[in-house]
């Protein structure tokens, strides 16, 4: 067998999922000199990028610019992008392992976590993953209704997402529609009625998994007020001793919160109202099965061993009248078909990103693993990069010491050939470039950044025309 | 970012010693392993303590019979035992605070793993880069928000 990594026969690399943590492992791939490296990358979608294009809020486009970095990878000639093919629908594990010397599984986290309460799966009560699919335009997630005719709504959670979702509920048409929110969604938000939005946090202000900068941002809606009650902004003992030794940001992110307690009410049309130390513990349903009411439970917070502050219930409850409930309490991996999984965190179980054997804890050969899917669903898009890169010196490291797979077709034209044989027509990035320009263009005609497809069909029928 | 984020990318392998093993045997461990601490078992299954490498040389500074001595001699028996859903910049801070270096971690009752100072100290650095990288991406860019 001819060394691998050379000219003659590159070190063949799959990578599935193409968002941040898949496109940062294949950047740091092609930094490395020693090797020859070839890039396959597959997604499910025929859309690159994941959660940047489905995730990140349509009002937060800046952050959206992280995708020239990617396309720069992109144009690598050594890159191909093979979107609109599935793991576990057009290929296996085992087939990949024919035709690649190392995989790398970045497939994200897809779905969400339960509250685990009476009354979660009511009508109205909603996860949060899915309306933040479905206001950006992911084709899954398109067919998705919601209750938006109710006045009141909860939002469980107080991380970046949970703030994500109460923004958008409370944004005007005009703010909405200088963004690319899919255009359903546009229509079906400004005709929303919803008036009074909770935001509930289990814990206090100085734990609150929000950051300084998107809590700040829910103080400056153009039309709605903000506001947190005086007592729930107040620091108990444990969180005033624990901030002795905070970070400047959670400083400044509790100082936001206890400015927002000061605030009155200056006649906006709609209320958000960020709640801490509670906790849902039942939802209850009128006779059609549509939820009404929450009951919740007041919290006190406790010192673990190790120190963190968690909330235990008090006996004080409340019940909240709301039409509508939003669970963002994290997102949570989906097991990929022949690969290894750790059930109760929802990740691929790994060292360093060597995705291992659950039970032996030994490495499978060839196979890796990196973001939401490896570590589980926290950090910022950033985060992915560090994260990768780890892995990626393993990857190499074991391509140096002859630790890969033994493809039996390892060239690119084999692969082209199966997917033919399978009949998948992959869209490329060459594709997927001439999508984002339609997309622009029909953006540009009015005044959005863009105006996303929706529908896998319109993607594929606007590519061949 | 949670105790079991640091979990998730580690074997979870965990390595332990009898209590009633001689240091000896607890040092090749050490060494053969590239770890800093030991998890101590008592005769039922038990956690009983924890043997890290400064417990060894606060004995040996003092004690040059020290090697064929019981670990449950010289481990230290008070362990602060840690959760996965346990907060990552608390669990620093009393790291820094009590000054040790290795936290078990218990999940319903269970020893599922161990982390150490290095580990906490590295998803926080990660933490950070990205988030610098994130926020220049986002001054950098162009246009509104
Ligand atoms: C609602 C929301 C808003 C966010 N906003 C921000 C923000 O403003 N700023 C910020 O810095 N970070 C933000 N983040 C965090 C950031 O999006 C994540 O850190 C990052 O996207 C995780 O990257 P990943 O590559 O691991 O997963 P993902 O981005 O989820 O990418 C995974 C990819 O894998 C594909 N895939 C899944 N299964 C398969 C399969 N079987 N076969 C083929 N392909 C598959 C998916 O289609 C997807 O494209 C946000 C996250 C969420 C959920
Ligand atoms: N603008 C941005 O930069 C941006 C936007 C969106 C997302 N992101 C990032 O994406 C990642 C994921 O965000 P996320 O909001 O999904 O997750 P997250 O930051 O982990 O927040 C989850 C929230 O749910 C709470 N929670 C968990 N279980 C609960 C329960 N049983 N009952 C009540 N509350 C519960 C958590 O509280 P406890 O802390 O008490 O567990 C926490 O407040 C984060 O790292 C986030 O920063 C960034």
């Amino acid at each position: 067998m001819s060394p691998i990594g050379t000219a003659t026969q590159p070190l063949r690399v799959a990578i599935v999922g193409a968002g941040p943590a898949g496109f940062y492992a294949a950047e740091r791939l092609f930094k490395e000199t020693e090797l020859v490296i070839e890039v396959d990358m597959f997604d499910r979608l025929p859309t690159p990028y994941g959660l940047v294009r489905n995730g990140v809020a349509p009002d937060h486009q800046k952050i959206k610019s992280v995708t020239a970095v990617f396309d720069r990878v992109a144009g690598n000639p050594r890159f191909r992008f093979l979107g609109n093919i599935e793991l576990g629908r057009d290929v296996t594990v085992d087939d990949l392992k024919e035709y690649y010397h190392e995989i790398l599984f970045s497939t994200g986290a897809q779905t969400d976590r339960p509250l685990g309460i009476p009354g979660d799966d009511l009508a109205g009560s909603y996860p949060a993953t899915e309306f933040v699919a479905w206001y950006n335009g992911h084709p899954d997630y398109r067919e998705c209704e919601f209750d938006l005719s109710q006045e009141r709504v909860a939002v469980v959670g107080v991380g970046n997402v949970a703030v994500d979702v109460a923004r958008i509920l409370c944004r005007t048409r005009e703010e909405l529609m200088k963004t690319d929110i899919a255009d359903y969604a546009l229509e079906a938000l400004s005709n929303s009625q919803v008036k009074e939005v909770y935001i509930l946090g289990r814990r206090g202000p100085a734990q609150a998994a929000f950051t300084a900068p998107e809590v700040k941002e829910l103080g400056e809606l153009a039309d709605c007020d903000t506001f947190v009650l005086p007592e729930e902004a107040e620091l108990d003992s444990l969180s005033l001793a624990a901030m002795a030794n905070a970070d400047r940001a959670d400083v400044r992110k509790v100082e936001i919160i206890q400015e927002l307690s000061h605030r009155q009410p200056s006649g906006k049309s709609k209320r958000l109202i960020l709640r801490f130390l509670v906790s849902p513990t039942e939802l209850i349903g009128d006779e059609h099965g549509h939820v009404r009411q929450m009951k919740l439970v007041h919290n006190e917070l406790y010192a673990t061993e190790a120190g963190s502050l968690r909330p235990r219930a008090t006996d004080r409850t409340e019940t909240l009248d709301v039409g509508m409930v939003f669970r963002s309490i994290g997102y949570r991996g989906v097991p990929l078909p022949g690969v290894p999984f750790h059930e109760s965190w929802g990740v691929i179980p790994n060292n360093g990103g060597r995705v291992i054997d659950i039970t032996t804890k030994e490495p499978l050969l060839g196979e890796y693993t990196a973001g939401w899917i490896k570590r589980g669903p926290t950090g910022v898009i950033g985060t992915n990069k560090p994260d990768a890169a780890e892995t990626v010196e393993n990857m190499l490291e074991d391509a140096r010491a002859g630790r890969t797979l033994e493809p039996s077709h390892p060239t690119a034209e084999a692969v082209t050939s199966m997917l033919d044989e399978r009949q998948c027509r992959p869209v490329s990035f060459d594709d997927w470039k001439r999508l984002d320009e339609f997309e622009l263009n029909r953006g540009k005609a009015e005044g959005r950044p863009r105006v996303k497809f929706t529908r896998i069909e319109d993607m594929l029928a606007a590519l061949r025309s | 970012m949670k105790v079991r984020n640091i979990l998730a990318t580690k074997k979870g392998h965990l390595i332990t010693i009898d209590a009633e093993q001689p240091v000896r045997k607890a040092i090749a461990m050490l060494v053969d392993n590239r770890i800093g601490a030991l998890l101590v078992m008592d005769s039922t299954g038990k956690l009983a303590g924890i043997l890290s490498e400064r417990d060894i040389m606060r004995t040996a500074a003092t004690d040059e019979a020290l090697f064929d001595r019981p670990v449950t001699d010289i481990m230290t028996r008070e362990v602060v035992v840690g959760m996965p859903q346990d907060d990552v910049i608390a669990v620093a801070h009393t790291m820094l605070e009590k000054r040790f270096r290795h936290l078990p971690i218990m999940d319903e009752g269970q020893l599922i793993g161990i982390i150490s100072i290095g580990d906490v100290l590295k998803i926080q650095r990660d933490a950070y880069r990205g988030e610098v990288d994130t926020l220049e991406t986002r001054i950098i860019a162009k246009g509104e928000e």
